[in-house]
Formats: structure tokens, sequence, C-alpha cells
């Protein structure tokens, strides 16, 4: 246990000293969007790695998070620190109330019925011009503040963002070591062998869909409070695949895989500037090579590697 | 303690089990015997909530739980273990066990997530909790073991103490002794008797007529879903229909 | 709201509904056969219409020559992602083969994107744009094309099931695919068959449609979840009753489109789905299964 509060403190010690490496260059920006995306990759891991329910319509609620808080904030002049919050109650209780007939599906039908949501959530965004400027957007979202201290440049986002992600990594570290993580864990190792040790698995599993809307809808509000403008392209099916990736390739239920297939999706296109388009070919393959060839993500995988490689080499040495 | 009545269940016309019942007293071991395709199993899944009876009532400590859910009957002191043994693979034995004691502890998503303080002594409890279960069933230098990597035998034992910590009231237990060799046979033997030491309602489903014979108080014979018999195990030995119907003499 | 004016709609709606069809029939053959949502199912509508545009196109092929030909290339791509892609997963689960088939049909996109551009394209109609006069309302020829060459495909379809010995292998491995192998059934073969079968179907809904509603590298997305919906309201059948459940949901889309908001369109589809998925997950035709554990 101190173990792991040694690595999460080396950890945030890494984060916090970043931006003296990068002085505030355009890389800034770009790890503030590995902070949310850290975010919502350790939501849906949480679901699809922990609870093995999986879920394509994440960017749904991430959009829902970032809309409530724009529109509240911008529209109607509510202090984005209240809109933060109500905003992620809101979709957390539409989250558990859809819960209960969705995750009543299982696998397949799971994925299609969730993107289906996605999608429905998607086309509202686009549709409800009055609230949401529909296609072409919401602007004119104001910065999150505290004080006098307003969060208006990079380098301040980049400390507000992480705050909150590293917020969300310890309490799901936490979350993932105790009573209700190893529940989730069980269930998803035999779910009837759970049942049979009292675990209500349908309401476990429901609360887990709705507290990883909750984080994705808390992200989104970040998001939208950082950015100051959001549109729905931001928020389609394309996006909750992406999230997939992410999770995928970091690894599944591991948190600081989240980070690292969340870092590296991240900073892949900005150093592939050329191939600006493609990346979704990217994603596509990625997907698809690390389900076949390396279906524990980059955490478990890579070392794995590296102790073979070893092995190996002393194999020849020998 | 346990009471099944009139129990009936049809699968898609077929009729599985007709009319069984019986009463099992508290603190007896019990077996439940019969031939193939006799329905043993079938009613193992209704009396432990995983089907639904077509007909008939389940009591347990004298109230109707018929139709509840395998985690309501858990809370409710009743647990079992399966045929095939069903652990939780990706987890330590002592992570396995300590799942056992969810019941025994009630601390939320919240609680959990910001570490409160009642929720870290809880977290110590059923930690505690645990070993003693890995104990009793002598598997405690396994512990960090993950459980997908351990032999038949000792998941066996691994899934006893897990069924042992939820500290049910009476246990189901679906051929312990399938896939174990004499040893560990004469060992669980030990094991189930301790188990009805303390006080602890035992069911056995078992091929292994030795077993069956050595260790039950009682014994009810199933044949082709209908009770054939029941009685000590003396009285279900001497019984000629039992020997028929073992003998596969059905004419 | 004149009786003509919601002829009008339905009728343009039974063809999009056939199609709808077609395309869930692919995912209901792949689905009873291997248990496989294929996510992928979308990318070989798309493909169907952009392979006959590059035939025509590129290759200068006569419309007669250039369907077949990219009927034939798209049935290969299905080949080969069967090959490459679902054969090959060490570690089948569910989550994984929805991430596979996610993967590759977001990599067929992309490398269609690559190949052709992202500009829309149009497919000449196979006889004319003359429209007919149906009562008050008129239809295109196409439509007419569409109506027909889904009766046929169901009809053969229907023979290939109940009267072959591989189609009657099919549908033994649909109800239990442990038997069927026991019996001697190359339960991988029928895997393949079912691949194979599903893009050519796929293939050819995305070239009949082509001429309507223009094709571009990635009208697969929308189209293959429509097609997954219509499968679903026919309780995942691999004939009539997933037709008939396309055909509904494009009467009710049209309906929708016309009556309420277009721009609500496909959140009908989607709304339908989800209803379905929870009130009804057996299909609307179909009977409860009694469940067993």
């Amino acid at each position: 246990m101190n173990r792991d509060l040694l690595k999460f403190l080396a950890f945030a010690v890494m984060i916090l000293l970043a931006p003296l490496a990068f002085q505030g260059g355009y890389l800034m920006n770009v790890l503030v969007f590995v902070g949310i995306y850290t975010m919502l990759a350790i939501g849906l891991n949480l679901l699809l790695g922990y609870a093995g329910q999986i879920s394509l319509g994440h960017a749904g609620f991430f959009g829902l998070g970032a809309y409530l808080s724009g529109v509240l904030s911008a529209t109607y002049g509510w202090n984005p620190w209240l809109a933060m919050p109500l905003a992620a109650l809101l979709v957390g209780a539409l989250a558990f109330l859809i819960g209960f007939p969705i995750l009543k599906l299982k696998g397949h039908y799971l994925a299609m019925a969730t993107l289906g949501l996605g999608i429905i959530i998607y086309i509202v965004f686009n549709e409800t011009v009055d609230l949401t400027g529909g296609p072409s957007g919401l602007s004119g979202i104001p910065n999150l503040a505290i004080g006098s201290l307003t969060f208006d440049s990079d380098v301040k986002n980049y400390y507000l963002i992480w705050a909150f992600t590293l917020l969300t990594i310890l309490l799901t570290l936490n979350l993932a070591n105790s009573r209700v993580g190893r529940a989730l864990r069980a269930v998803h190792d035999s779910e009837v062998a759970a049942r049979v040790m009292g675990v209500n698995a349908r309401l476990l599993t429901v609360q887990i869909f709705a507290l990883s809307a909750v984080i994705s809808s808390i992200a989104g509000s970040l998001y939208a409070h950082t950015m100051a403008f959001v549109s729905p392209a931001s928020f389609g099916f394309n996006f909750s695949v992406e999230l997939l990736t992410m999770v995928v390739i970091g690894g599944l239920g591991s948190i600081y895989g989240s980070f690292l297939g969340a870092a590296l999706l991240t900073l892949l296109p900005e150093f592939l500037r050329a191939a600006q388009d493609y990346d979704i070919i990217i994603y596509g393959g990625l997907l698809m090579l690390m389900v076949m060839f390396m279906p524990g993500g980059l955490v478990r995988g890579v070392p794995d590697l590296f102790r073979k490689l070893l092995k190996k080499g002393r194999g020849s040495h020998a | 303690m346990l009471e099944v009545a009139g129990i009936t269940q049809i699968f898609g016309g077929v009729t599985a089990l007709e009319e069984v019942s019986f009463t099992i007293a508290r603190g007896t071991i019990t077996g439940v015997i019969g031939p193939n395709g006799a329905g043993k199993t079938t009613l193992f899944n209704i009396v432990s909530g995983i089907y639904t009876q077509t007909a008939g009532r389940v009591l347990l400590k004298g109230s109707d739980v018929s139709g509840l859910p395998p985690e309501k009957l858990a809370r409710l002191g009743m647990v079992r273990t399966f045929q095939n043994i069903e652990l939780f693979g990706g987890m330590t034995v002592r992570e396995n066990v300590m799942v056992g004691r969810h019941t025994r502890s009630s601390s939320g998503l919240l609680a959990c997530s910001l570490r409160m303080p009642w929720s870290r002594r809880e977290e110590a409890n059923i930690r505690t909790g645990a070993m003693k279960w890995l104990e009793f069933t002598g598997i405690t230098e396994l512990a960090d073991v993950t459980a997908g990597n351990l032999p038949f035998g000792k998941g066996r034992l691994l899934e006893i103490a897990r069924a042992l910590a939820v500290e049910p009231e009476i246990i189901l237990m679906d051929e312990p002794a399938a896939g174990l060799n004499s040893q560990e046979t004469q060992g669980l033997a030990r094991l189930i008797q301790r188990i009805r030491d303390l006080g602890i309602t035992v069911v056995l489903v078992e091929h292994d007529m030795e077993l069956v014979m050595e260790i039950c108080d009682r014994i009810v014979v199933l044949n082709l879903g209908r009770k054939l018999a029941e009685g000590t195990p003396r009285e279900i030995q001497e019984n000629i229909e039992v020997i028929a119907a073992y003998l596969g003499d059905d004419t | 709201m004149q009786f003509d004016q919601l002829l009008q709609y339905t009728l343009s709606g039974l063809s999009t509904g056939a199609i709808y069809g077609l395309i869930g029939i692919g995912f209901s053959i792949i689905y009873n056969a291997t248990g496989i949502i294929n996510f992928a199912q979308g990318e070989f509508v798309m493909l169907g219409g952009m392979l006959t545009l590059f035939f025509l196109e590129a290759l200068k092929l006569p419309l007669w020559a250039a369907i077949p030909c990219a009927v034939a290339a798209s049935t290969v791509a299905g080949l080969l992602f069967e090959r490459l892609a679902i054969r090959p997963l060490r570690q089948p689960t569910p989550i994984n083969l929805v991430i596979i088939t996610i993967g590759g049909s977001i990599l067929i996109r992309g490398l269609a994107m690559l190949l052709w551009g992202k500009d829309t394209h149009a497919i000449p109609p196979f006889s004319g744009d003359e429209p007919i006069a149906i009562g008050g309302a008129t239809i295109l020829p196409q439509h007419l094309w569409i109506l027909a060459i889904t009766v046929i495909i169901v009809s053969v379809n229907r023979f290939y099931f109940y009267h072959t010995i591989s189609g009657k292998a099919m549908r033994a491995c649909a109800y239990n695919r442990r038997a069927a192998g026991l019996v001697g059934i190359d339960v991988r073969r029928m895997v393949l068959f079912s691949f194979i079968i599903s893009s050519a179907m796929g293939s050819v809904a995305g070239i009949i449609v082509a001429p309507l509603t223009m094709t571009a590298y990635d009208v697969g997305v929308m189209l293959g979840l429509k097609g997954f919906c219509a499968a679903i309201i026919g309780g995942m059948s691999s004939g009539g009753a997933t037709v008939v459940g396309g055909l509904l949901l494009g009467v009710l889309e049209s309906l929708g489109a016309g009556l309420i908001s277009s721009g609500y369109k496909d959140a009908i589809a989607f709304i339908i789905l989800l209803l379905i998925l929870f009130i009804r997950p057996q299909g609307l035709f179909g009977k409860a299964e009694s469940e067993r554990v």
C-alpha cells in the first residue's frame, strides 16, 4: 500500500515539474489535453477494465458535461464552479438511470446500445441550436477563476487540469484497492461466484457506469472552461473510439496505463503533423495490433517484451 | 435450517425435477446423491438462487426465499461452491477470500475512494478476517499466488475458504471431491467435518459414495427428478430401490 | 397532411428500408455463425459503392461489368478481414472482438479515404432517372431496382440456407456451434463463409443505393448502424424478418424526417434501437426464449 503511495507521489512530482522542462512552449497546451484525456480514459477504464463492460458512448457524457457547464455559465451567467458540479450531478443521474436497462445487455449488444446512446446525444447537440449553437458551436464560455486568479494561460490551465487529473488518479487508485474495487474485479472474473459472495453485480456495475460518466462530465466541464468554446464535432463517435483506443493501448484495468494511452494518442498526432488526416488509420491499426499482439496493453506488454528479450539475450550468451 | 417443499422444474417441456421435498436440520452434513441426470445440480441451482423453479418453495430458517437472487441469499447466510470451481482468476488467493467478506463490510464507492478512516479500519478487518479462513483451510502460504495459477485441489480449498469468509450458516457444495485424488479427498472429509463442528450446516451433492457414506449424517437420494429415498447412510445403503437405481435397473 | 405526401414518404422509406434490411442480414449471418457483431459491416457497404466508382472511372469499365467486379473485390476484402483479423485472435472475448472489428472498420475507412479522397461521388442510376408516377407520388427507377434486387437476394438466401448442404451447415452452426462441430461440420469454414456472404451482400446494398444517396469513404458508419438496427428489430434473423425490420425502420425514418424534423432523422433509428434492446431484445417478431443460465 505504501509503495503505491510512493509511486503516486513520484508521478505527481513528475507532473508538477514537467512545465519547467517545456517552459511555456506549445507543448504545454498539448499537455493540458493529455490531462483531460487521462481523466476520460480512467473513467472509461473503470468500466471497461475493472467492471468488464464496454461503452462506445462516453464521448456523449464528456460532451454533456462540456455543454451543460458551457450553457449554464455562458448563457445563464452561472459561476463555473457551480455549473461544473451540477453538470456532473445531472450526467451522473442520467447515467445511473439509463445504466439499469443498458447494462442488462452484454458484450456486443451493450457496445451497440452505448454507441446508439452516444449518437443520440451527439445529434441533440447538433439540433438544439437555440441552446447549444448547433454545429457551429458555443463560444464565450468563461474561464475558471479562484478569487483574482483566472485560469487563462496554458501554464495556469496545466496546473488546474492536472490538479483534477491527479485527484482522479488518487481516488480511482484508492477505489481499485478497496472492497468495492475487489468486488468489481470479482464480477469481471466470475459474475456468478461474485453474486454468491453477496456482491450485487447489477447495482455495482450501474454505480461504476455512473461514476465513470461523472468523471467524463467533469473532464468535459474542464475542457469547456479552458477552451472557452465547444462544438459537437469534439464529441462524436470517433472520439468514443479514440478513448477506447487510449484505454486498450495503455492497458485494461491499469490507471497509469490510461495515462500512458492518453499521452501517447495525444502526442502522437503532434509528432505526425504530416499525417494529419490519416491519424484515424493509425488508431485503427493500433487498436487491431494491440488486441492481437499485446492484449494486456503497454503497461504489461512492454515489460513482458523486455523480459523476453533479456531472457533471449542471456540464453545466447550462455 | 433449510426446507425444500415440492420443487418442480421444467425446462422447455422436459421435467428436470418433480415435487422434490426434504428438510435439513441445523448443524448437520447432508448428502444429495443420485445417478447422472437425477437433477442434483438443478436442485442446487434452484436452492442457491441461480435458477427460479417452476413450482414449489425454498425455506431458509423458516422464511420463504424462493426466487431470491444469490446475493440476497448470501446476506441471509447461505453460500455455495461450484463443481468446476469458479475462482476470481485474476486476483490473488488472499483477495479472493477478501471478496468473501463483502457482506460483512459496508464501505461504499465514495468512502472507498476517499479512504475514510472507517473504511481503512474496515479494510484491515477484511484482511485479518480473510487470513483466518486461509489458515482454517490450510492455504496460508499461497496467499499471494494468483488464483488462476493454483492447482485444482488448492483451488477447491480456496473456494471453500472464500465461502466460509462469508460466515454462512449453511454452505452448499457442488461435488467438492470431483477432480481430487484420494489423499486430497481425505483432507476434504476432515475439513467438512471441521466446518460442521463450527455449527455450519453443510449440504453436498457428491458422486464419491465412500466420502458421502463416511461423513454425512443424512442422505437424500434423487433419481430421474424425483426423491427416491431419504435417511441415514446405513438406511440408504440397505435400500433396495436405491441399489436398483444405481444399477440402472429401471424396469 | 395530405395522403400524397404520406405515400411519398412511405415509398421512399421502403427503398432505404430495403437497404437497411440487406445490411442487417449481413450482420445476422455473421452473428448466427460466430456470435460476433461485426462492427466493420458498414465498411463493406461503402466498399461496394466506392469500388464500383473505381472500376467505372479509373478502369473505364461499363456499369454492368463494374458492379460484379466491385462485389468480387469487396468479398475478397471480407475474406481477408476474417483471415487476418478475426481468426488469428488469441483471446476472442466479446470485448476484444468488438475492439478488433471497430479497429478494422476504422482501418478500412481510412484506407478508402487515402485511396479515393474525401469527396462525395455519384454513381449513374442503372436505368435512367425518369420518375414514375404512383398515385400522387413519384418514384425513381432505381427504387424499383432496389426492391427487386432485395427480393432476389432474400430468395437466393432462403434457397441457400434451406436447400444446400453448406447452407444447412450454417444453420446448424447458428443453433449450436459445438454440436455442429461434433457432427463433423467445419465450423471455422462456416465462419469464413459467413464473412464472405455478408460482405458480398453488404457491397450489393452499397452499390444499389449509391445512385440515390451518393457515396463517400464514410457512408459505411451510418448505413452499418442502421442495418444493425434492422437486424435487431428482426431478431437477428438472416431472412425476411430482418428485411421487414429494415422496411419498418426506413419508413419510420422517412415519415419522421418529413413530419417532425429532418435533423432528428438519424436519432429515430437509434431511439428505436435502444427501445427494442431494452424492451424486446429478442426482436419484434421473436418469441421470448426461456432463459437457461
